[in-house]
């Protein structure tokens, strides 16, 4: 439980699919702590992923709380995340702690329904939207070794911001 | 070792950035932020290049490449430095027909309502007869989002539309 280094691109460890976790123990709960208290020591957070302490599990911290004005579920351990459901699309920026001094225009998906364990084990079901929702995109895609770089769109895009995926068409 | 702004323009052709790019990395330049377009079937290129000599030494570096492609070179000294990034907060798209001064109308409302411009691109599309010009701008808020959005709402009125959204960066 402490405040640990976060892992900087090109570490390797951001480009791992991490694994899943599946004993819900102690070296778990000192993980979590470890992630929320690394987190909340860096200014203006509001996620964080296991990879980027060098953990190579599948568990995010979101906390788009810190946010003003904008729709949240509080703080959130998510253990073993998947996104059962994305819905619109739209671009906007992003930075991370493990690629400083650069932000870039990614395309996320508006709203998603993740399903995930707690910090306990129990089973939970969250509708992300708007900047909840890129939070926490952006954080699952680090247990699948992949950074915000991979996703980058140009300025140009913009004109075409949102788009509906929804159906076949 | 200093930073120099290398400007290169000339008719666009395939292999331009990495012809430059090897004749800079063969003279032991080193390269920083750069911005690439074609515009108007021209390539353009203004490229930050860390060099130890002057213009002129570093005019002759690229001397055979651009001579070859037929390409235009400019060299300044600059006092910039890499890590110097300013966020944007905010995005604004502007489109409508093309006419004469629409890029000093908007940028000087949006100015005067304290955009600072960190970005812009802008393209004409359309016909030849019905040309329409389409913008996008990113910069900095520094009077608020509300006074940009009424400085908006006087251009939308003549013709031009824009579209205002915040940009907040996910930092996670």
């Amino acid at each position: 439980m402490a405040v640990l280094d976060i892992r900087l691109y090109p570490d390797a460890c951001l480009k791992q699919v991490a694994n899943s976790v599946e004993y819900f123990n102690d070296e778990l709960q000192s993980s979590v702590s470890s992630l929320i208290e690394t987190m909340q020591n860096a200014p203006g957070c509001v996620g964080i992923a296991a990879p980027q302490l060098g953990i190579s599990q599948r568990i995010i911290i979101i906390d788009a709380s810190q946010r003003k004005g904008v729709k949240h579920h509080g703080m959130q351990v998510l253990i073993n995340p998947e996104i059962i459901s994305w819905d619109s699309y739209v671009i906007g920026r992003e930075g991370c702690l493990s690629v400083p001094d650069f932000t870039g225009n990614v395309m996320r998906a508006e709203t998603v329904i993740v399903e995930a364990l707690s910090a306990g084990g129990q089973l939970q079901k969250f509708e992300f939207e708007d900047f909840e929702a890129r939070v926490v995109q952006h954080e699952i895609d680090h247990l699948d070794g992949l950074l915000f770089l991979d996703r980058l769109v140009s300025r140009r895009s913009d004109l075409f911001v949102r788009k509906n995926y929804k159906g076949k068409n | 070792m200093q930073w120099f702004m290398l400007t290169v323009v000339g008719k666009d052709k395939p292999a331009i950035v990495a012809h430059i790019a090897s004749a800079l990395f063969e003279g032991d330049c080193e390269l920083g932020e750069a911005s690439m377009l074609r515009l108007g079937g021209n390539f353009t290129i203004m490229l930050m290049v860390k060099h130890d000599g002057n213009e002129k030494s570093l005019q002759d570096l690229i001397g055979t490449e651009t001579q070859s492609l037929g390409l235009q070179a400019h060299i300044d000294k600059i006092d910039g430095a890499l890590h110097h990034h300013v966020e944007p907060d905010v995005r604004i798209t502007v489109h409508g027909a093309d006419r004469a001064g629409i890029v000093a109308k908007v940028t000087g409302a949006l100015v005067e309502a304290g955009l600072n411009i960190l970005s812009l691109e802008s393209d004409v599309g359309g016909t030849e007869e019905q040309p329409i010009y389409i913008m996008s701008i990113e910069g900095r808020a520094n009077e608020g989002i509300a006074s940009l959005e009424s400085a908006l709402s006087t251009l939308t009125g003549q013709g031009v539309e824009a579209h205002l959204r915040p940009v907040e960066a996910v930092f996670a």
